[in-house]
Formats: C-alpha cells, structure tokens, sequence
C-alpha cells in the first residue's frame, strides 16, 4: 500500500530547513509559501529519507477568493506519497514558481493550468496554451467564465 | 564539396492514417532525421472538466466514458472509485469481482487494438489489426450481454455496478477464456522472430529509466523500460490483492519491449480472470445509495491501473449534488511528455512508430 | 539523482503561426453560427426525363453508389465503430468500400465520425473542399449531428452541419455497425435518384 506520509511530520522537518515556508499542515496535505515551492520541491526529490522522485499530478482549483494549485508526488522506492498545495490570491495575473526543471512531467500540466485557468508559472520554457488556440478570450475553467 | 542545406519544418497534420486520433507534430528536419518536434493537441479538447461540474455526480459517468473510449470500462472504474472515497460507501462482494473482471476483460480488448495499431504503423498493413479486431469482436459481445452497449457502457455506478450479469455470461466468459491463451500463443509465434519488426522496432526510441521516472511516466511504457510499478500491486485498489499475477516488465525501454509487455500482461490478465471466476460468490450487485449524491465537503484522489497508466481523478467537493472541481490525471497526456526526447536523432519513419508504442488515445490527452 | 536539461527551447516553435491558426478558427467561429441547409432536393417528385439521359443518369448512379471511398476524418469514440465495420465482422467490403483514403482527393465519401470542435473545424472544411465533385457526408453520431452529450460545452461545434452538408444523418452514441450500414444505404438510394447529368 502506498503510505500517504502525514503532512505534519513532513512540516516539521521542512520547517527545520525552510523556515517560515510552510502555511499549515494537517493530516492529509501541506500548504506551502509560494515563493519557497521551488526550495521545497528540490529537498523533497534530494532528500534521501523522502526521495519524491515521481510526480503524480499538478492541478488547480478556483475558490472564489483563491487559487489552490495542488501536487501530488510519490516516491517509487520508499512507496509513500505527499499531497503539497500552495494558493496565490491574485485574481488578475496569478504566478506561481514551475518545477519543470526538477520534474519534466510537469511541462504539459503547468500549459494546461495557464490555458485552463491563467495561473503563469514563471520559469516554464515554453508557456503557451495547449488546448486551446492563440487568440482564445479568457480561461474556460475559472468559476467566472460565462 | 559541401552541400548548404537548412531545417525543414514538417506538419504531421492532425488528419493522418493511423488510428491513434487528432493529434499534430511539426517536426523540424535536417534531410530526414528529426531534430525537434513540436507535439499539438487541442483538437478533441471538449472541456470535460467543466462539464462535469454541471452535472450530477452519477451523471458524471457517461462523460467518463468519453475519455479513453477504448477503455470505457476502466474510466468508469476510476470515477467510481474515487466518489466511494469521498463519500465512504462500502461495495458489495459481487459486485467487486463484477468490476475485477471487466476491468480486466477491457485491459485485453484495449490492448488488443494498441498492439494491432503499433503493426499497422510498422508496415503490416491492417493485417494484425484484423486478426485483433475479430478476437475483441468476442469480448465486445461479452459486454454487450451485461450493458448493451458496445462501446461506451456505463456500466458501473456508485456503490457497484448497474446491473446483475445474465445467465450465459459466465458460460460465454468459460469458452473465451479457455480459448485466447492459444489466439495468443498463434500471435506470438507468427511474430515474434519477424524480421521487419525485430529491425523496425528493437533498438528503436529507447527510454532510460531516470527519465522515464522523471517525466512521470505510467503504465506499459515505464514498465518497458525496467520499472516494475504497477498500481494494481503497489497500491491496491477494489479487491486486486487478492489475485495471483505478476508484473511483466521490459530491460531495454525501445519500442520492442513496450509490445512484448503488452502481450505478456494480456496473459496476466487472463489468469487474473480465471480466479475471480473461480472466486465470484454471489449477492447484491449496488449498495443502498441515495438518488442524488450530496457527498460532504473535501476532497479524494483515486487512482488505478488502465490499458494507458495511471488514470486519477481528483474530486473536490462542496455539500452540493455536483462536484465543485473534477480534475482528470490523464496517463496519454504524461506519456506524451516523453516523446519530443525519444524522436529526436530518428527519421519520420521512425518517429511513427515510436509515436504509436506509447498507445495514447487523443479523447484522453485532450478531454 | 542527476537529469539532463530539457533539450532547450524548442528550435522551430512558431508563435506567428499558431496565432494565424487561431485567427482563422474564430473568424470561421464568427461566421458559422447558422447551419447550413441539407441538400435535400431529391425529395421532391421526379421529372419525367428522356430515354437517353435517364439510361446514363441510371449507369452513372449505379458506378458512382457501388464503390464509394471514404475520406479519413477520425476524430473520436465513432472512429471504432467505423472500423469495427470495415473490420471482418460486419463487412464495408461489400459495399465497395474497404479502402479508407488517405488522401482527401481520391475519395467521395466523408464519414465524421467524431465530436467536431472549433479548433478543428478548419481542418475538417480544408478536406471537404479538397475532396472533388461528386461528394457526400454521413453525420455519423450523436455528436456529428448535434454536438451530442458535449453541447454545451464551449469548444464544441453544435453539429457538422453548421461547416459542411450533410446528407445523411446516422443516429446513436455510438452508432452500431449495422446503423451505419443502413445509413451508408440511405445514401446509395439517394444517389440512385440523383440526376447525374443536366437535362
């Protein structure tokens, strides 16, 4: 079984690395600074005891006063999993820090939310829309489209 | 003398003979090796996501069907799963091994149809893909008996499974499965030693296994390339724990080793369907649940194994009758990521074939 | 563990080009908001015409509806149906219709089996208008004729109908084999009636 890892204890310890990076914590995820999601990131795939080397999924959700961009990672040697999320509460140009340099799986997830939902990540090579073309008015899947 | 010559830019158009769907690469060629590739999609981009957060939760499985339309199944499977999640329903026995073993029939058919498209790419033209085609006709009328339907089957519910299974499923299911080990044994042995697949297909786009890990690869594809992770064994989901089978996996990562993983988990597969067979007790197949589900606020995450990879979905909740955020992990879409890395320094030909071993379906990729 | 950069940044992604594709897909957005009327003119009672141009009409109707090519446009789920009846269990075969052509210019028939978005209603008028004279399409499908379970989606084309004529329209979600066989019989025997020839 593929152990979810407590949110708690995993902030305990970035909290030593990382101070004052990390939001709250509860049993089933981690709310991270946006500004620190990069340094996160890196310990968490560097770390041998947490070793995340695998990326199950980057998505984003519109609460009407946030955006909440969620990650899952898993580790495939230690068989355990973390939930990290991190919010940006600008309406007009959200930005988040992208890992693609850390997890290339992340490239077409991070297009997709930008064309989706208009959050930039910044550092992304090649951040255009995907699904939809150039020229499209608008992000389809934010809660104030139509 | 040297010759000038420039880059090329090639559009592999979103309308081309292969069965894989809408899909486009531009490629940049220096004379016929690739040097970059460009993937787009968009083209089926039908917005299921949004439309799921109009729809009530059971009116969400129809859209699920949609998806991975060749493993309807499976979708319906994931949805399913993660809605019991959020919720807390428990599931009735028989309808566990109703689910065990369409999940299990689907993996056969969908695997059938990549195996035969990744031939016909390689040359054999539709040949294979017929023979395929006449031995998914049998499990197609097997669906049939249970959902009526033949492609799209909305079969399963929240709590279990829509309806009971016939009397002469069981009979028909006894004869298919005595006779597809010997259709695939016939299979093998007409083209394993081939010699135009062996030098069309070993050695070709390989697929290290750091990279595999990193661009988060899932299903037959990170097998192949040596990885033995597959969800049904290390995070077992409805009742896979207690089946025997193992996980077949490839050395190399080429485009060889993603066939022969394909073949050898169709037998698995088999053998996973024997013993639910033997297993299946009998009961109610749907627990007790209301008519309009009101799941409380939160969130779930449910993933399980398909013919693709791993297929998630990510359900937010809100106390209403609709999901307030419905996100799709599409395996298609992360297999994707690989392919600009593992065409580049081969020829169009070549980029094919590689395109059609990594089996995507363009309903997934674009949702 | 150490990775390799990602191989940089793409040497030919073309952003003049991808905008010109999106300039052409909302002005066919803008301008196909009506759906075009069904060539339905057959319906009407038939003329009486003279022995030598009936007996041509009737070989040229017979050739044209015996061996019909259809086009490649295979966006989605009502791909696999089409298949499964070019496959050997319900033959198209027998129709005259096994190949399916590559090539928009040597085929007459273009079967839509599949949701049409806006992004790719251009592409899919770009083969119809390379498909030459005489040319037919089969709405095969929920979604060809009406947009189906997505309608309401907003990049979904609410039926073939609003970029190409449609003649003949196959219901179902997705159709069976045999439904599309009826329908492609629908379509011989409006072909039978046509007038092949001005007179």
């Amino acid at each position: 079984m593929i152990l979810a890892l407590s949110g708690k204890e995993v902030a305990a310890q970035l909290e030593q690395q990382f101070p004052g990076s990390i939001i709250e914590s509860s049993e089933n995820n981690l709310l991270a600074k946006s500004e620190s999601l990069l340094d996160i990131a890196e310990y968490l795939k560097s770390s041998p005891e947490l070793d995340f080397d695998y990326l199950n999924y980057i998505t984003a959700v519109d609460y009407y006063d946030y955006f909440e961009v969620v990650y899952q990672f898993t580790s495939l040697k230690h068989n355990h999993s973390l939930v990290l999320k991190t919010r940006c509460y600008d309406r007009e140009n959200p930005t988040v820090p992208s890992i693609v340099r850390l997890y290339q799986g992340a490239d077409f997830q991070e297009r997709e939310i930008y064309d989706l939902m208009g959050i930039s990540f910044n550092g992304h090579p090649n951040l255009k829309r995907i699904f939809l073309w150039e020229g499209f008015h608008g992000h389809p899947l934010r809660k104030d489209y139509l | 003398m040297a010759i000038k010559t420039e880059p090329f830019v090639l559009n592999i158009g979103p309308v081309h003979p292969s069965t894989h769907g809408v899909f486009r690469m531009r490629a940049t060629l220096d004379g016929e090796v690739i040097i970059d590739m460009e993937p787009i999609f968009g083209y089926l981009h039908r917005g299921i996501e949004k439309l799921a957060e109009e729809r009530t939760y059971t009116g969400v499985i129809p859209l699920t069907d949609r998806l991975d339309y060749i493993a309807s199944m499976s979708n319906n499977l994931a949805y399913v799963l993660a809605v019991e999640k959020l919720v807390g329903i428990p599931v009735p026995e028989r309808a566990e091994y109703l689910r065990v073993i369409m999940a299990e029939l689907q993996r056969i058919a969908a695997y059938l149809i990549a195996v035969g498209a990744f031939l016909n790419e390689c040359g054999a033209f539709f040949t294979p893909f017929l023979y395929m085609f006449r031995e998914r006709e049998k499990i197609i009328d097997l669906f049939e008996m249970v959902s009526g339907q033949r492609l799209l089957y909305n079969y399963m519910r929240v709590g279990g499974v829509s309806q009971d299974i016939p009397e002469e499923f069981l009979p028909a299911l006894d004869k298919f499965v005595r006779e597809m080990p010997g259709f695939i044994d016939e299979y093998d042995r007409l083209l394993a030693e081939n010699e135009i697949l062996l030098a069309r297909a070993k050695g070709v786009g390989i697929l290290t296994k750091e990279m595999a890990i990193n661009c988060s690869v899932s299903g037959p594809v990170l097998r192949a390339s040596g990885v033995k992770w597959d969800i049904r064994k290390a995070d077992p989901y409805s009742i896979y724990d207690r089946f025997e089978f193992e996980i077949p996996t490839g050395e190399v990562g080429d485009c060889y080793d993603r066939y022969r993983v394909r073949i050898e988990e169709m037998r698995q597969s088999l053998r996973i369907i024997e013993q639910a067979m033997e297993q299946i007790p009998s009961g109610t197949v749907k627990s007790e649940v209301p008519y309009l589900i009101r799941p409380p606020a939160g969130e779930a995450y449910a993933h399980i194994e398909t013919p693709k990879g791993e297929l998630g979905f990510y359900l937010v909740s809100d106390n209403s009758i609709a999901p307030y955020r419905c996100h799709i992990r599409a395996p298609s879409l992360m297999n994707l990521t690989v392919l600009r890395e593992m065409v580049i320094g081969w020829k169009i030909q070549d980029a094919i074939i590689i395109f059609g071993s990594i089996d995507i379906t363009v309903g997934e990729v674009d949702r | 563990m150490e990775v390799a950069e990602p191989a940089g940044i793409y040497v030919y992604s073309d952003t003049e080009l991808d905008r010109a594709e999106g300039e052409a897909i909302e002005s066919l957005k803008a301008h196909c908001q009506q759906p075009i009327p069904d060539p339905d003119e057959w319906l009407e009672e038939e003329v009486r015409r003279n022995i030598l141009l009936t007996s041509i009409d009737f070989m040229l109707n017979w050739a044209r509806r015996s061996s019909l090519w259809p086009a490649i446009c295979f966006p989605a789920c009502c791909a696999f149906e089409l298949i499964a009846a070019n496959a050997s269990r319900f033959d198209l075969s027998r129709f005259g219709m096994e190949i399916l052509r590559a090539s928009p210019r040597q085929a007459d028939l273009m079967i839509t089996a599949g949701t049409l978005t806006w992004k790719m209603a251009p592409q899919v008028k770009r083969i119809y208008d390379q498909m030459a004279e005489p040319k037919w399409v089969i709405a095969m499908g929920a979604c060809g004729i009406s947009g189906g379970i997505f309608r309401s989606s907003y990049n979904v084309v609410p039926g073939y109908n609003r970029i190409v004529p449609v003649d003949v329209y196959v219901p179902g979600c997705p159709p069976r084999p045999e439904a599309l066989i009826y329908g492609i019989r629908m379509l011989h025997h409006k072909i039978s009636k046509g007038r092949a020839i001005e007179g």
